[in-house]
């Protein structure tokens, strides 16, 4: 690694729905960032956040981080649990970046009732955004137990791109979720790293 | 060496309070703000209490300081339009222990009804103001406030936004200082403001600004940061970490200390660059101060007022470079916060809704209520307001009986109880529901004096919402479960049209508190015409596939009011097999 790369701040935008797991995906995100030994920051916007709104968290982490907000087109990944608010949010990812969206649709209160429609084209109008790895981490979690692990999957497929100490991640996924679902969560973090 | 942590910057206030020795903290519930109460009851030196509003939090903690110890109040940005009677006042007094007042502003209005600019408050009252631009900094200016507000004996404002209360940084914890109480002692002169004795601490009060004034100039927080000789920034707060980021070749002049706004060391820092710019969230308040110097800059002609000042406008706008990925994609459908599965509140809009009335609504969860699939909310001003504004609904000829005020438990305990005396005191007619789930729920399922519990859990005696009611002087006072959809529409009915005040106490815990599914899930038979009355209910639950309404099983909480809408009888529990 040139010294240009290991001082360059890495960008991770994560977007979903409230209720899929949002923030506990940031979180576990920015502390692994953090205990890699990096300068972090991890900005997240909740209050309004009750379940069924799109909800967005940003880390950023690198030898020191000034904003913590991501700018339009620096967004290095973008980890979307769901595909038209990856779509919403496409336009932050860096020209080059990637993005691993879940497999997975939630339709909006305005499409159920027949106000607007759900994009039936959101696969094309990703790959005009970035490069684009689908994971099916609703599937896979369901599989494992529960759907609400679908973050965990979706987290295990990020890491695979990162260059954290291995021992960081275990540690750290385990602290985070509920100790009763530490193990199966440590599963569905192996699993998403597969994809 | 030190340990390190990611904190947000509301933990890290109530850190940097711990660590300078506070005894007392209160806060009234809202967001940004509301973790800082949160964190600070973690500590157990720290007696914390959830306040019933802001005036009264703010009135606690300057009792605390006038007995000698320190004390931290905070709230969100319009919380200070609530606790201003007893500001503007106690500025006058000064301190005894050190008193620090957080002011947590929202610019981007993520969750407020607002986007108010609290460093005016600052200038009004004449309130020394610190900005913290991360949590490190949050921390170390709020241990620092309490010192400056001991040595000024003046309260201290630390002003946050948003991005700075809910973004985790990187923070070194130290230790607790222990600060002993200083003694209370009988000061009539000074603690108790009547006209004469007010006018003479005015004099003291304008004493002090003039010191204040030159800490400002002299102070570590101020920083200068030279780069280049042709293009200079003056900002602060979050805007100065966001300069950074989109205008690295800049020289920056960061303040930390708001008010008073250090003149002289924006004259040497003007007089070193060739182009002077201003960047600051919401009014130009820095830009006001400097040009009232006599220095051109620019600020406000390319930056917005409205709205988060994020970084990409920073790069737009005065760099004029653009991010060069394709732009946001257009069309897409919002996507809106909605009630809580399974919560029985939402019964209450279906029936407005559907008798047609004119909901003046009030700040809560139910504010949700005012977005759509709902649309069944027609005003929503401040805390409170509802039961005010319905009063004034009805005094318009023609309007007696076609609106409803729509209220929560938390908020009519903050500041809705006056309005109801005033109704009936003023022989008005209103209906008023108070939806009533035993949390401030909106803000993160806080207890009030309704919950009967405190902050720590403790059990206190619940604050009866129908009798308090009864004792401001409402003859028709009724209780009906959220749930009873029947026994809700027909009190409904009666009591808006009865020619005198009433209320309806709609009672249904929060679902987020009393946890666990109500029923066994519902399912969509055969009968369904797709009418889409239980779509407009808006349960997350509820979608549709195919053509066909479904129930998403992962969602659905069992309350079964989806069935009790329908009117084929087509939704109906599923049978649990054993």
């Amino acid at each position: 690694m040139t010294t240009a790369q290991a001082h360059r701040t890495t960008n991770v935008l994560t977007v979903g729905v409230g209720g899929q797991g949002i923030i506990t995906l940031t979180n576990v995100l920015a502390e692994a960032a953090f205990r890699a030994s990096h300068d972090t920051k991890q900005s997240e916007i909740h209050g309004l956040s009750q379940r069924g709104g799109s909800v967005s968290g940003q880390v950023r982490w690198g030898r020191h981080v000034y904003s913590p907000i991501i700018m339009e087109g620096e967004a290095d990944f973008l980890v979307a649990m769901e595909e038209l608010e990856a779509l919403r949010q496409a336009h932050r990812l860096r020209v080059d970046g990637l993005i691993l969206v879940n497999d997975f649709r939630i339709l909006p209160a305005t499409v159920v009732t027949g106000q607007a429609a759900y994009p039936d084209d959101i696969d094309a109008q990703l790959g005009e955004y970035g490069r684009v790895v689908r994971v099916p981490a609703a599937a896979v979690a369901t599989e494992l137990g529960t759907m609400r692990m679908a973050n965990i999957v979706m987290l295990g497929a990020l890491a695979k791109h990162l260059d954290f100490p291995e021992d960081v991640w275990p540690a750290v996924v385990r602290e985070m979720v509920p100790p009763k679902y530490a193990d199966t969560n440590l599963q569905a973090f192996a699993r998403g790293r597969e994809f | 060496m030190a340990e390190r942590r990611l904190m947000t910057g509301d933990q890290a206030v109530a850190r940097g309070a711990w660590e300078a020795g506070a005894a007392v903290a209160t806060s009234y519930p809202g967001t940004p703000a509301t973790e800082i109460n949160e964190a600070l009851a973690g500590y157990p030196e720290v007696n914390t209490e959830w306040s019933v509003n802001e005036k009264v939090a703010l009135e606690v903690a300057v009792g605390a300081s006038f007995a000698g110890v320190r004390a931290i109040v905070s709230m969100k940005q319009v919380g200070v339009n609530v606790a201003a009677d007893p500001l503007f006042s106690l500025v006058y007094a000064g301190v005894n222990g050190g008193l620090v007042i957080i002011t947590a502003d929202e610019p981007g209005l993520h969750s407020s009804q607002n986007e108010q600019d609290n460093r005016f408050y600052a200038k009004f009252a004449e309130v020394p103001m610190l900005e913290p631009s991360d949590a490190q900094e949050a921390k170390d200016m709020t241990a620092l406030a309490f010192d400056i507000s001991e040595q000024y004996d003046t309260p201290v404002f630390v002003r946050l936004t948003t991005r700075i209360c809910h973004t985790k940084t990187v923070v070194h914890l130290g230790p607790r200082r222990e600060v002993p109480p200083r003694p209370y002692v009988r000061n009539m002169a000074k603690y108790t403001l009547v006209p004469s004795h007010a006018y003479k601490r005015h004099f003291e009060m304008e004493k002090r600004q003039i010191l204040l004034e030159a800490l400002a100039n002299t102070f570590d927080g101020n920083l200068v940061e030279r780069r280049s000789m042709e293009y200079g920034v003056v900002t602060s707060g979050i805007s100065y970490q966001n300069v950074r980021e989109a205008l690295p070749d800049f020289s920056v002049l960061k303040i930390s200390m708001t008010y008073p706004v250090p003149h002289q060391l924006i004259r040497n820092f003007a007089s070193r660059v060739k182009y002077l710019y201003v960047v600051e969230e919401n009014r130009p308040f820095l830009e006001e101060e400097i040009r009232a110097l006599g220095i051109a800059v620019e600020g406000k002609e390319q930056l917005l007022r409205v709205g988060e000042l994020l970084p990409d406008m920073l790069r737009r706008r005065i760099l004029h470079v653009d991010s060069g990925q394709k732009p946001p994609a257009e069309g897409l459908p919002g996507r809106p916060p909605q009630f809580c599965p399974g919560c029985g509140h939402r019964a209450v809009f279906h029936l407005l809704k559907k008798h047609r009335l004119i909901v003046n609504g009030d700040i809560g969860c139910y504010g949700l209520a005012a977005l759509p699939p709902y649309d069944a909310m027609d005003t929503l001003v401040c805390m409170g307001a509802s039961v005010g504004m319905d009063h004034g609904f009805s005094k318009v000829p023609g309007m007696a009986g076609k609106s409803v005020a729509v209220i929560g438990d938390s908020t009519f305990l903050h500041s809705g109880m006056t309005n109801l005396a005033n109704l009936v005191y003023n022989r008005g007619c209103s209906t008023v529901l108070i939806l009533d789930n035993r949390v401030t729920a909106m803000t993160g399922h806080q207890p009030n004096p309704a919950s009967g519990r405190d902050m720590a859990g403790r059990p206190v005696p619940a604050l009866d919402l129908a009798g308090v009611c009864r004792a401001l002087g409402v003859a028709n006072v009724r209780q009906v479960d959220a749930t009873d959809l029947d026994a809700l529409e027909e009190a409904l009915v009666e009591e808006v049209q009865r020619p005198e005040p009433s209320v309806l106490v709609v009672r249904e815990r929060c679902i987020m508190v009393d946890k666990g599914r109500k029923g066994p899930v519902y399912v969509v038979g055969e009968n369904c015409k797709f009418c889409k009355q239980c779509l407009n209910l808006g349960c997350p639950a509820i979608t549709v596939e195919d053509g066909r309404v479904k129930i998403l099983d992962f969602f659905c909480d069992g309350c079964g009011l989806c069935a009790k809408v329908c009117g084929l009888n087509a939704i109906t529990a599923r049978e649990e097999t054993a």
